[in-house]
């Protein structure tokens, strides 16, 4: 297992990039913190009698968190904290928005978790495509296309006939919204 | 949507669009004082002797109290709006201005015979003070609310009370330029009470509007 810190120097290293427009780093940075924080989440949602359902949803509230407050990270500092406090910060509100006291959530416990080996991915997914329907058509369409359907943002731009730039603020925009709409979400 | 597509998305949108946290925060306080100071020069205005004053440490007192709380509040916020940032020595910052206060009312108290304590407490205009600190600090207040938006405070309510006293700060500071009353007793009472009410105000506001 490799050593925590040199983990997260290397997420911090991509992050960085991604910063600087780095596609690529940016989902290989994603696709590595998610494990990590999904085995956090159901930890977490386990404790508190909910299920593995719903610690997904954590873990996409989160990442659309870390994604839309990416300017808040330092990026002098160490990511781990960073992502460790929006991640706890998730959880929290989570159980709060389902009646679990936000106080009960044990936050020590939470940290030590996300420092901890990364487990398989048990696939059970929830879907919250319900979400995608609320957004306004010219956002659905872009997040739709470019989430669901795997297309970059310019084939996205060909397939709807729109400029590039056009989509790249239709997505950003649809992803502000999404994390709103899931916040606000008691399910 | 999975996770997995989510991430997709996530990623084409790397690039990120707009100002960081704290250049906004600057812009805000930029426009905070430049809307303090429109409210000032239409609604009061610097007393007569005010230049004459700057050589009075009464006087001076009032602008390092309320801009040193403004300071202090600034580089708490910064530290509020991100997550996994311990407020380290800003917390105590803030106490510097009450710090000063204290030795003026100190001063005060020893130099003042205690029949006249109460006459300068009260002072002359303690409506006025009351009135126009909150009502110019509400345009800052809501400036540095919305730059905060694009910070991540994982205390919204605390983060807004901070920004109060930002507000507070500001609009105390010029306040204090109109104010006839310099006795540290009537700041450390009236100011405090004009301040608190933004303060109060902030954490509201807060409360909701800086949730992520």
């Amino acid at each position: 297992m490799q050593a925590v810190s040199d983990r997260e120097a290397e997420w911090a290293a991509l992050m960085r990039a991604a910063l600087g427009g780095d596609r690529a780093a940016y989902r290989d940075l994603l696709v590595a913190l998610t494990p990590v924080l999904r085995a956090a989440a159901r930890q977490g949602c386990l404790r508190f009698g909910l299920g593995v359902a719903e610690a997904e949803d954590v873990v996409q509230e989160t990442l659309l968190a870390l994604h839309l407050k990416r300017q808040t990270w330092d990026d002098t500092q160490p990511l781990g904290p960073w992502i460790r406090a929006i991640a706890r910060n998730k959880l929290v509100d989570a159980m709060r928005r389902r009646g679990r006291r936000g106080a009960e959530v044990d936050i020590d416990a939470f940290s030590e978790v996300l420092a901890a080996p990364v487990p398989e991915d048990s696939g059970i997914r929830r879907d919250v495509a319900k979400h995608l329907q609320a957004l306004a058509p010219g956002q659905r369409n872009v997040v739709q296309a470019i989430a669901v359907d795997g297309v970059s943002i310019r084939e996205a731009a060909q397939r709807l006939t729109m400029t590039e730039g056009a989509v790249r603020v239709a997505l950003h925009r649809g992803l502000a919204t999404l994390a709103v709409r899931l916040r606000s979400s008691a399910t | 949507m999975k996770t997995d597509d989510l991430i997709h998305a996530i990623a084409e949108d790397a690039v990120p669009t707009g100002l960081k946290p704290q250049r906004l925060l600057a812009l805000a306080l930029a426009g905070a004082v430049v809307a303090a100071a429109i409210l000032f020069w239409l609604l009061l205005g610097p007393r007569g002797n005010a230049l004459v004053s700057l050589a009075e440490p009464r006087f001076v007192l009032k602008f390092l109290v309320t801009l040193g709380l403004a300071t202090a509040a600034i580089g708490l916020v910064l530290r509020l709006i991100r997550p996994g940032v311990a407020p380290g020595l800003w917390r105590s910052a803030l106490l510097l201005a009450p710090g000063l206060l204290l030795i003026g009312i100190a001063g005060e108290l020893l130099t003042l015979p205690a029949e006249r304590w109460m006459t300068v407490l009260v002072g002359v205009n303690a409506r006025v003070c009351l009135t126009y600190i909150p009502l110019m600090g509400l345009a800052p207040l809501g400036l540095i609310l919305l730059a905060l938006r694009s910070g991540a405070p994982t205390r919204p309510a605390l983060t807004g009370a901070v920004a109060g006293l930002i507000a507070g700060g500001i609009s105390a500071a010029f306040y204090a330029a109109h104010c006839p009353d310099d006795s540290p007793l009537f700041v450390a009472t009236w100011y405090v009470l004009a301040i608190a009410m933004l303060v109060a105000l902030g954490a509201l506001l807060g409360r909701r509007l800086l949730r992520w």
